[in-house]
């Protein structure tokens, strides 16, 4: 048990509370845009956090292949850092130039609140 | 680059930096894949649809006046018949040299490496031409449905 290993283990379970909590905000939030911020948010980061515990799990047998695969996969991370917020940031405004409403807090038993 | 026209979906500052950003590493990493297609997974078809879609993703965020900057619609049917033509030239040029269809080892008469190496650089040369043609058809796809067969106005 080497520290690269612990950290590779903190890493990746942080990933997936993060992509745990992005996919609850997905089932229980109301309207398309919260879906999203909670979607969008939630697996960008969680994904950069698994890729880096893959990373370090990948350097625990240290030698310059597993240092070139580890590179690469901060690359990977590099990239989904760039591209998943302005995936998330086209979907969003193509549906606001559509005119999808925002969702509004609804009294009484209207359609479309949940409560209250 | 172009600035833009009017504000519509797709086309703003962040979309635009990122693609900025993001195309010339797209287009590197098509070359890397057709390049190592026969170490590693990957090859013609993979990275000329790589490659391809560099150039849709360049049509998608700044209009298709820009795409057909970087690649103009001469160059692309250029490409279009250079692709297959290196693919048939290749596998011809074998059987010219006493070789079947594709048998790369026949070109070892046409320049001395070994029968051995000539399969290996065959299959290259051969990736090469996929590469291309796949590569200049996606864009000529997108360009022909995206505007109706005018390939002028794009989404």
């Amino acid at each position: 048990m080497t520290i690269l290993s612990v950290l590779a283990i903190i890493l990746i379970l942080s990933g997936l509370f993060f992509f745990l909590a992005g996919t609850i905000g997905l089932l229980r939030l109301p309207d398309f845009y919260s879906r999203l911020h909670a979607a969008g948010k939630c697996d960008s980061l969680a994904a950069v956090l698994m890729i880096a515990g893959m990373a370090a799990y990948n350097l625990e047998s240290f030698s310059v292949g597993a240092l070139l695969v580890s590179a690469k996969l901060f690359l990977i991370a590099a990239f989904v850092f760039v591209t998943s917020p302005t995936a998330t940031h086209a979907i969003t405004e193509a549906a606001l130039v559509l005119g999808v409403k925002p969702w509004k807090r609804t009294r009484g038993r209207q359609a479309g609140g949940k409560r209250s | 680059m172009r600035d833009i026209h009017e504000h519509t979906a797709g086309e703003d500052l962040i979309i635009k930096t990122s693609v900025r950003l993001m195309v010339p590493f797209i287009q590197v990493f098509g070359l890397y894949v057709i390049v190592h297609g026969h170490y590693s997974p990957g090859g013609g078809f993979q990275g000329g649809v790589i490659l391809g879609a560099s150039f849709i993703l360049l049509a998608l965020a700044f209009g298709m006046k820009t795409s057909q900057e970087y690649m103009t619609v001469s160059a692309n049917a250029v490409l279009n018949n250079l692709g297959p033509a290196i693919f048939i030239g290749v596998g011809v040029l074998c059987t010219l040299f006493g070789g079947l269809f594709l048998d790369y080892s026949a070109l070892d008469k046409l320049i001395p490496l070994g029968p051995v190496e000539w399969r290996s650089f065959g299959i290259f040369l051969i990736e090469v031409g996929v590469g291309v043609a796949v590569m200049s058809i996606m864009v000529l796809l997108y360009w022909n449905l995206s505007s109706g067969g005018a390939m002028d106005e794009g989404l």
